[in-house]
């Protein structure tokens, strides 16, 4: 049984969540290869070479794979998946975007967000915004997936040294056309990757008043998310939204401040280690879920956290 | 220009599903049913494309059961020109890919320019048959989009990826998956609801079209997510700063 992961990256680092889909390969065999698809993107290939326990890196470094539009890279996976009993990427909007496009060229159901891995055809993933576990039997002869990264460990990425071999087939979509990202710059660690999350809702009241949960977050080397009504309400951009229809994200620590919990966000961090609730109601359904919850106005608590936490992290 | 706007029939979005008695399936008797809310964002990206002269006919289609007639009909409401409703039997759980195929067939018939519907069901959260259909129509596609824009044989299509934003420009004929953020899908107006009962909706089978929609991947159960246990209130600042460190050891 081989197993073919998909390597997602900037062309110059590999990213985190390759590392979990890494680790859900490695609950099937121990017969894994990776991917990278790039363009210039030697370094992710050595940085990949190093991932222990990895048999060979497959390189294909070309222009058309710059921005690894699914155009091009699905049928690249989909020429190689027969070599594969199983082909695994993690659950980010690229693995979501590529996989489907993969799977339909051979002609098989991908599964999306596998959370664990039963048996080799058997895998577990949520439904109905994570109020359903699923488990379900894949009856293709390829298994094509994508991996929740909360749900897996991250595999260690220094020790090993695979072989680097050059892919050379180069499939030229030419119908999309990659024009510019417009991505969100931040001194701050990842939602996705941070290991604690304090997040805003629709109580901080405005845009500025998320800078009380700023102020924390660089404290404690925390990422800064919101809810989904603190993003319908323009206080923060659509990238920190946390929830069903944003991110998923399972910190050892998920601070909820002045969110009620609707289902939706509480979809997206419920398998936090540790959550903590702050909000003045003392019915909101974030509370069920909460480890700790503190019944306050936020506007009094956030400015005594922040002034009293340098006593409790020294 | 021509749209296909594929919706799909889900429980809504306010119900709460609970897994059946014998944990062989989800228990969907007696629910509310609507079309699901990533497929109304399609429809009204569809309509305003209309309403701003881009588009000149907008074609609505779904797989579902014959009652699934009543979200096609919904659209229609909201202004799509026409219908097509693909049924399959109700006990049926239709896999993306096979949705896909049926889907592929449609546009090989109708040569829609612009293929609309949304990235995901909130029922089997797949977030596939989207990008299922680009790949067997052989369309550039367009997932998660936040804005569209026509532009002179091609679209412009700026989506929601992990870390910000990511503009692409596609070649039409194209498919493009909502996103949230695209739009707030409007309701419809009675007398709109009245006009769209005189709108033709053509039914077909899947048996007709020659799609094999046997399951690939089959439900081995379903149960309820292991809950939390229960929480602690605490009473100041200084208590739960004091359990995180001491306690929970997270900060």
């Amino acid at each position: 049984m081989a197993i073919l992961v998909i390597a997602e990256h900037d062309n110059r680092n590999l990213k985190t969540a390759t590392l979990n889909a890494v680790a859900a390969a490695q609950v099937l065999g121990d017969s894994i290869d990776i991917l990278v698809a790039g363009f210039g993107c030697e370094t992710v290939a050595t940085e990949t070479s190093r991932v222990p326990g990895i048999k060979r890196v497959r390189l294909a470094d070309n222009k058309v794979y710059a921005n690894q539009l699914a155009e091009n890279v699905a049928p690249l996976i989909a020429e190689i998946a027969p070599e594969y009993s199983h082909v695994l990427m993690s659950s980010t909007t690229t693995g979501k975007n590529i996989i489907p496009r993969a799977a339909a060229l051979i002609d098989v159901q991908s599964i999306s967000d596998v959370i664990t891995v039963e048996a080799e055809d058997i895998f577990r993933r949520p439904i109905y915004a994570g109020n359903i576990i699923a488990t379900v039997k894949s009856n293709d002869v390829i298994k094509l997936m994508t991996i929740r990264t909360t749900a897996f460990n991250i595999a260690a990425s220094e020790g090993g040294s695979a072989a680097v071999e050059t892919l050379n087939s180069i499939h030229d979509f030419e119908k999309s056309e990659f024009i510019r990202n417009d991505l969100a710059i931040s001194e701050r660690p990842e939602l996705t990757s941070a290991k604690i999350v304090i997040s805003g809702g629709r109580g901080m009241g405005s845009s500025e008043n998320f800078g009380l949960l700023e102020k924390i977050a660089d404290k404690l080397g925390a990422a800064v998310g919101a809810s989904r009504a603190a993003v319908d309400a323009g206080f923060v951009p659509n990238d920190m939204q946390v929830g069903q229809t944003g991110k998923i994200v399972a910190p050892e620590l998920y601070i909820a401040v002045g969110i009620s919990g609707a289902i939706q966000h509480l979809a997206g961090m419920k398998d936090s280690k540790v959550i903590v609730a702050i909000n003045k109601d003392p019915d909101a359904p974030i509370f069920q879920v909460a480890d700790y919850g503190l019944v306050a106005d936020l506007f009094d608590v956030m400015p005594e956290i922040d002034g009293k936490l340098s006593e409790y992290t020294s | 220009m021509k749209v296909l706007v594929a919706i799909k029939r889900a429980v809504d979005y306010n119900v709460k599903v609970r897994p059946n008695s014998d944990g062989s399936g989800v228990d969907l008797n007696n629910l509310k049913m609507s079309i699901n809310p990533f497929c109304e964002i399609a429809v009204e990206e569809a309509v305003r494309l209309k309403e701003k002269g881009a588009v000149t006919e907008i074609i609505v289609v779904s797989l579902g059961p014959q009652k699934a007639q009543e979200q096609v009909r919904a659209a229609l409401a909201m202004g799509a020109d026409r219908g097509i409703l693909i049924k399959i039997e109700e006990t049926i759980e239709i896999e993306p890919l096979a949705i896909a195929k049926c889907l592929k067939i449609v546009c090989d018939e109708e040569k829609p320019d612009l293929v609309l519907m949304g990235k995901q069901s909130i029922d089997g959260d797949n977030n596939q048959t989207g990008q299922m259909l680009a790949a067997l129509a052989r369309y550039p596609q367009g997932t998660f989009a936040s804005e569209v824009v026509i532009d002179n044989g091609s679209v412009f299509v700026t989506r929601e990826i992990d870390g910000g934003l990511q503009t692409i420009k596609l070649a039409l004929p194209a498919i493009v998956t909502t996103d949230l953020r695209l739009n707030v899908p409007r309701y419809a107006s009675l007398p709109n609801i009245m006009k769209a009962k005189q709108k033709p909706i053509r039914e077909i089978t899947a048996e007709e079209l020659g799609v094999d929609i046997t399951s690939r991947v089959s439900i081995v159960s379903v149960s309820a997510p292991v809950g939390r246990p229960e929480g602690v209130k605490v009473g100041s600042v200084d208590e739960l700063l004091d359990k995180l460190k001491n306690e929970a050891k997270v900060i």
